[in-house]
């Protein structure tokens, strides 16, 4: 192309907003990055100090010294024993189903949208849907299983949709090769499409777990008492959880002060187990990706 | 007496060949509204290679598809007529498909082996019939292998998965992983076009050994091929059968125009 000054001059200009444009994202970038530093750093700071072997192994008292959050994992364990099973067995089955058994029709794009909207529920509804059902019909009360089928219902369509991507990588010409030799339905499922579909379920189940450990306002609904709890050793025991705990914390610290520094050590312990969690679902969905 | 027992001889032979094992009657077969096989009528006889020739998108794996029901996996397919196999009508509503597909086994035409080990992809079509005992399993994994001609490569790494293999090994694995479940008819859907010459050859070496034990069904684009390893050959066109012959005559004197053209590569 032939170059006047007319040119030279957009092509300044163009060189120019290009470079203004990049340093505008990355500016923006940081100021997310920074918020997130900032509340991690608070956090940290104030909350470390707190956080020692005997704050994970005692268990709540209304003397912030004292206070330890041992009933209060063993709450989120528990919980998690209901929660896992549960969105496993309906999650993995409900998927299974759509993706291997249902014809492509008007009934499966009902089922597939409801699953979709109902990922989109904002979580105080489950919570009065577990209230409801779970609560006072079943007589469940505010026990573990109540919050555990609520959580269940909450982070289902989490599982639901991962493990339907995942049954619907598995290449079709590993179908065709179990049909090929007269095998049932089932036993393709059962022995190629379950297998090689299991890390991309699992990391959704990961995902799910680390969502209802998470996750406050249904179990705020549920009525979760804010009384100090004994560590709970049965499934129909009342219970408390790890961000309730937290909520529960930061509310009183009007009261007592202190109260800010046990919140600030449980959310360290929170932030570590979803971690770990969010870490070994991402090692597990690079680990076994793309094998054919 | 040497001339009896010749002629004796050949009469078996005959009488062996008129044992008609897939007899295909007026199949027609539609993708929605678009027929894809119009009035299709082929014998196939026990023991012999049968190949099916024709420009790309006439039909033959729809065809050969039909032959163990696997088509109909795709939901838009509506089928007519009749394919008797040993005089049983496959699409009767009594005949499972998954007797079917244990009779009429599948090769198709990119190697999809199961991502397990060598072993486990062999093992897998009598596991699923019910094979249980480890020694009658390493029996057959072993037999399937020397009969697909790939042991002496393999067996020193039967716990090794099968992906490792090259993309002939893989090929004849899965032949092995068809005969584990000694199927009568073997269906092949252009089991060589992903392959190498080398490994074509052995595929097509591996046809000619097969066929003393098994009915083959072969779909090819490759014309020598299908006049190496065929016994009898039909030529397809817009889902219709052109010409069915034995292969010989249907390459040396065919009768129709287009199967002149198309086998001295006027078009397709
Ligand atoms: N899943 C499908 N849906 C709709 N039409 C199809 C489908 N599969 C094949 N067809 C059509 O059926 C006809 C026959 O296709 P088929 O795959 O049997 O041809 P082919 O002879 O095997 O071709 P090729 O040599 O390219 O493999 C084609 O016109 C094709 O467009
Ligand atoms: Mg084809």
């Amino acid at each position: 192309m032939k170059q006047n000054t007319d040119q030279m001059n957009r092509m300044k200009q163009r060189l120019l907003l290009n470079n203004l444009m990049k340093h505008s994202f990355l500016f923006l970038t940081l100021i997310a990055l920074a918020v997130l530093v900032i509340l991690i750093v608070q956090v940290f700071t104030q909350g470390i100090g707190w956080l020692d072997w005997n704050f994970l192994t005692s268990k709540l008292s209304l003397n912030p010294d004292r206070a330890g959050i041992l009933g209060v994992i063993v709450g989120t364990i528990l919980l998690m024993v209901v929660v896992g099973p549960v969105t496993m067995l309906l999650g993995i089955c409900t998927a299974i189903y759509l993706e291997e058994y249902a014809k492509k029709g008007r009934v499966h794009s009902f089922i597939q949208t409801n699953i979709s909207n109902l990922a989109g529920v904002p979580s105080v509804i489950f919570g009065l849907l577990g209230l409801t059902v779970f609560s006072r019909m079943f007589n469940l009360g505010s026990s573990i299983v109540a919050g555990g089928l609520t959580m269940s219902l909450l982070v289902l369509p989490i599982v639901v949709v991962a493990s339907q991507e995942a049954i619907r990588a598995v290449p079709q010409f590993l179908r065709e090769a179990s049909y090929g030799m007269g095998a049932t339905k089932w036993q393709t499922i059962r022995r190629i499409v379950l297998p090689a579909s299991l890390p991309g379920i699992l990391t959704g189940m990961i995902l799910s777990l680390s969502r209802a450990i998470g996750e406050t306002a249904p179990l705020v609904v549920l009525g979760i008492p804010v009384l100090i709890m004994p560590v709970p050793d049965s499934l129909m025991d009342d219970f408390t959880a790890l961000p309730i705990q937290i909520y529960y914390w930061t509310l009183d610290a009007v009261l007592t002060a202190e109260y800010a520094n046990l919140a600030a050590a449980t959310i360290i312990v929170l932030l570590i187990v979803l971690f770990i969690m969010n870490s070994a679902a991402i090692f597990i969905r690079n680990k076994f990706q793309k094998r054919y | 007496m040497i001339q009896l027992m010749e002629k004796e001889d050949a009469a078996t032979a005959a009488d062996q060949r008129n044992e008609i094992v897939l007899d295909t009657r007026e199949l027609n077969l539609w993708y929605g509204p678009e027929q894809a096989l119009k009035n299709i009528a082929l014998q196939m006889s026990e023991k012999q290679v049968t190949a099916i020739i024709g420009p790309s998108g006439c039909g033959k794996s729809t065809y050969i598809k039909s032959l163990n029901r696997m088509v109909e996996m795709n939901p838009l397919v509506r089928i007519t007529g009749q394919v008797m196999f040993k005089k049983r009508n496959i699409f009767h509503k009594n005949y499972s498909v998954e007797e079917l597909r244990t009779q009429v086994g599948m090769v198709f035409q990119k190697p999809n082996p199961f991502p397990k080990s060598i072993y486990e992809n062999v093992a897998y079509g009598p596991r699923i019939h019910g094979i249980r005992k480890k020694k009658l399993l390493d029996e057959i994994v072993e037999k399937s292998l020397r009969d697909a001609a790939l042991w002496d490569e393999v067996k020193d790494r039967l716990n090794e998965n099968a992906y490792g293999l090259s993309g002939g090994q893989q090929q004849r694995l899965c032949i092995a992983r068809t005969l584990s479940i000694e199927p009568e008819v073997i269906l092949m859907d252009e089991p060589t076009s992903a392959l190498d010459p080398i490994s074509t050859l052995k595929i097509e070496e591996l046809v000619q050994e097969l066929k003393q034990d098994y009915t083959i069904v072969i779909v090819t684009h490759n014309m020598q091929q299908a006049a190496r390893v065929s016994d009898q050959t039909a030529f397809f066109l817009n889902g219709e059968v052109v010409e069915f012959n034995d292969t010989v005559t249907l390459f040396s004197n065919p009768n129709d125009q287009r199967t002149e053209d198309y086998i001295t590569g006027r078009f397709g």
